[in-house]
């Protein structure tokens, strides 16, 4: 470690100026700069097509990257092959081998090193007393369920002791059950061998349960990259806010700027006070984003006079067990939802007017949709 | 509930049950074989019959007995150690008298000429110098005069060993084996002893053709499960281009290309390469290239079928757990294929060992293979015995193989293709 260097975690990984394209017209990813830290868990979430993907394959060393220097432990890496960068992976769909046992396959990164027969045996004895999977170390993966071989593909790329370890949307062909529990397997893991995990994901509440931080992708750049409770109390723009948690969103157009808080004129009427986050000046457009759970009802004819009070009709009330919601038109939204206490959704009535009721600061002018 | 319980408590609703599901279980089965009948009648007819023919004609021998049946029902109690007694010349003679009226001498003589040479001769002459049926008790010493090969022991345990109806004559032949004088097995005369190392021939040029086809066909195979789908179906068509020509039309255009006068020699002086043109075709090489190109498909296919299932995740999980790529390739992928190299293998080889045309057209006299003598035996010669003898043998050596592969495929889904 150099001397100079006075942060405690140094990056282990350092994108740099990365750009990508396939086909020398588009760009997957754009101008991708991304540190990330020794022990930490991060995650890459987007939709579909917003580079994350290409990202993690550009560290694994299946894709190269068209611009810009990827950096591993301060080594550039660009152009060092997959099987010389001492980094595990887990595939999508598992990749083990079918030929070879369950030991075989986990024995398999040991023996590509040479490691001497006995510490290997060792090596994955304790692998798969990890996984809970002695019993069935001579079985072959298509003899195993799927979470069996998401476990058997996990002690797989952790059995060499990578400096790193990569997963490409490990959980995605399991079910909501058993890719929860994953989940949290997963975690603990991270927590107790101290590795480094970047993981790909689209599912945002995966990303939240697991991460340390995570770098939300669209459109082949990063949005924002920060804390799971950052990102959803600290949206920096119109699409985190959207695509992590859930999200109502008002039009409007800004009236007037004070410091972190501006007054908006919403497109469907009424006015109301929200943080200023990501907005261009007085008489620029916006997009409201305002989270379900931080909105009250209150009935029609209250006395209270709260800052942002809008009018507001109740087109549905849905019983979820946990939680009730509430569906409202809102000055023009006739999607915006209200999260309330089981049973409080009893005394609404479809077409009866309301209004709704939200803090300043939990309403935030990001950019406009 | 276990099957005790079941039996006990439903013990009356069972039965009917049972016969229901058995009832409707035979209808679907019926209906399964009515539609497949077509095809089992066909192959009955074209398939099993035909082999089940060759391998009876390979033991079949009752020409002899139909000529000289007296002489075959005398020569059943002689036990060979001397020349047989008077009844069975008398026997002998009274055959010959019948068989030259009724015209059959040649059947029994040709017959028998396959197994001593010149029994043609002798037959044939004792036929037309044997006036009359001996006087009773001069028939030893009439036919010992017309001719003296009578008065041999060898000649006679030739018409006993032939006398059938069923012989293992020819599949000793086969395998250049006969009987001694005194019915021992023991090697044929060098002269006749030409069919193991047919066989051996045979079997060397299959071989040399599936490594050929082997090597040939894994890296195109591999081109064709991993290119792009547009172009893989491109090269697809290449590789299934042979199949819409005919075999006849491949083979010549060989002879075309590879002649002392053809396309490659030409070339090859035209580059100032060689001065003499190059010996290419009617030898093994010739032999080998053709049969290669004709068989590179059978090969292809079953290759492509096996490495089309490889996801390509699998080189990929290698290469992020260090594997560089030849070890990857060595033990990741190439077990993988190892079903598709087997099927193609026995495929290409069994295709092989039949050839006749592709042989029979650019080989020399060196390089014919076992078919072109069942051939030759079965047309020309008329040995219908040997011919069915030496088919039989290939058959059983055909099946040998399949049975091989057979274990090694089962052993291999059982315990692995590679253990620590």
């Amino acid at each position: 470690m150099e001397a100079g260097m006075v942060t405690p975690a140094p990056a282990l990984v350092r994108f740099s100026g990365i750009q990508k394209s396939y086909d020398g017209e588009h760009l997957v990813v754009k101008n991708l700069d991304l540190d990330i830290r020794k022990g930490e868990f991060v995650t890459l979430l987007g939709p579909s097509g917003s580079g994350k993907t290409t990202t993690l394959m550009m560290l694994a060393g299946f894709e190269v990257p068209t611009h810009g220097e990827i950096y591993l432990a301060d080594r550039p890496i660009k152009n060092m092959p997959p099987h010389k960068r001492d980094i595990g992976m887990v595939f999508q769909n598992y990749a083990l081998f079918p030929h070879l046992t369950i030991a075989e396959n986990i024995a398999f990164p040991l023996s590509v090193r040479k490691m001497s027969r006995a510490e290997a045996q060792e090596r994955v004895k304790s692998a798969l007393r990890m996984i809970k999977m002695e019993a069935l170390a001579h079985r072959r993966p298509g003899q195993l369920s799927g979470g069996q071989q998401q476990r058997v593909a996990l002690a797989r790329a952790l059995v060499f002791n990578p400096q790193l370890v990569l997963m490409d949307e490990p959980l995605g062909a399991l079910d909501k059950r058993l890719r929860e529990q994953m989940q949290l397997e997963i975690k603990q893991l991270h927590e107790r061998m101290g590795i480094t995990v970047v993981y790909v994901t689209h599912d945002q509440s995966e990303a939240l349960t697991m991460s340390d931080r995570i770098a939300v992708f669209n459109d082949g750049v990063v949005q924002q990259i920060d804390r799971p409770d950052a990102l959803y109390e600290h949206p920096v723009n119109s699409f985190v806010a959207h695509f992590i948690g859930e999200n109502n969103v008002l039009a409007g157009t800004v009236e007037a700027v004070d410091k972190d808080f501006c007054r908006v004129v919403l497109a469907g009427g009424g006015t109301v006070t929200a943080r200023a986050v990501n907005i261009a000046g007085a008489g620029a457009s916006t997009s409201l984003s305002v989270r379900p759970e931080r909105i009250v009802i209150v009935p029609d004819g209250s006395s209270s006079d709260g800052p942002n009070r809008l009018p507001a009709k109740v087109q549905n009330a849905i019983y979820l067990g946990d939680h009730a919601l509430a569906v409202l038109d809102v000055a023009g939204n006739g999607e915006f939802m209200v999260k309330l206490q089981p049973g409080a959704h009893d005394s609404l009535r479809h077409g009866e007017s309301v209004f709704v009721t939200f803090r300043p600061e939990d309403c935030l002018a990001l950019d406009p949709v | 509930m276990t099957a005790a319980s079941l039996t006990g408590a439903n013990a009356s609703t069972e039965v009917p049950l049972k016969r229901r599901l058995r009832r409707a279980e035979r209808t679907r089965q019926v209906k399964a074989l009515a539609l497949v009948a077509p095809l089992l009648v066909f192959l009955l007819f074209t398939f099993a019959g035909p082999i089940a023919g060759m391998l009876w004609r390979s033991v079949d021998d009752r020409e002899v007995r139909q000529v000289l049946p007296q002489t075959v029902a005398a020569l059943a109690a002689w036990d060979g150690k001397d020349l047989p007694d008077e009844t069975a010349f008398a026997a002998l003679a009274s055959d010959i008298q019948a068989a030259r009226a009724s015209g059959t001498v040649a059947i029994a003589a040709k017959r028998l000429n396959y197994a001593l040479n010149g029994f043609r001769t002798i037959l044939t002459s004792t036929a037309r110098n044997l006036k009359a049926v001996p006087e009773p008790g001069t028939a030893k010493e009439t036919l010992g005069r017309i001719n003296a090969a009578w008065r041999e022991r060898a000649t006679w345990t030739t018409i006993k060993d032939a006398g059938g109806p069923i012989t293992g004559f020819y599949l000793l032949a086969a395998l250049d084996l006969t009987r001694n004088v005194d019915g021992a097995i023991v090697a044929a005369s060098p002269d006749q002893a030409i069919y193991r190392s047919l066989f051996a021939r045979t079997f060397i040029i299959s071989f040399s053709v599936t490594a050929l086809c082997l090597i040939l066909g894994f890296p195109v195979a591999y081109l064709l499960a991993t290119l792009p789908p547009g172009r893989s179906n491109l090269l697809m068509i290449f590789v299934l281009l042979p199949f819409w020509t005919s075999l006849l039309v491949r083979t010549c255009a060989w002879i075309v290309l590879l002649q002392s006068k053809g396309v490659v020699n030409d070339s090859l002086h035209w580059l100032g390469i060689i001065d003499e043109p190059l010996r290419l075709i009617y030898n093994r090489f010739g032999v080998c290239v053709a049969m290669t190109h004709v068989l590179l498909p059978f090969m292809i296919l079953p290759l492509y079928s096996s490495m089309k299932a490889i996801s390509p995740a699998y080189m990929r999980a290698a290469a992020s757990l260090g594997a560089p790529p030849v070890t990857a390739f060595l033990r990741i992928y190439l077990p993988q294929t190892l079903p598709g190299i087997g099927a193609g293998s026995l495929l290409v080889f069994i295709l092989a060992l039949g050839y006749y045309i592709t042989p029979a057209l650019v080989g020399g006299a060196a390089d014919q293979m076992i078919s072109y003598f069942i051939a030759l035996y079965t047309t020309e010669t008329a040995n219908w015995g040997l011919a069915s003898a030496l088919g039989a043998v290939l058959l059983l050596a055909t099946l040998l193989l399949a049975l091989v592969y057979g274990k090694l495929v089962q052993g291999q889904q059982v315990t692995g293709g590679m253990k620590n």
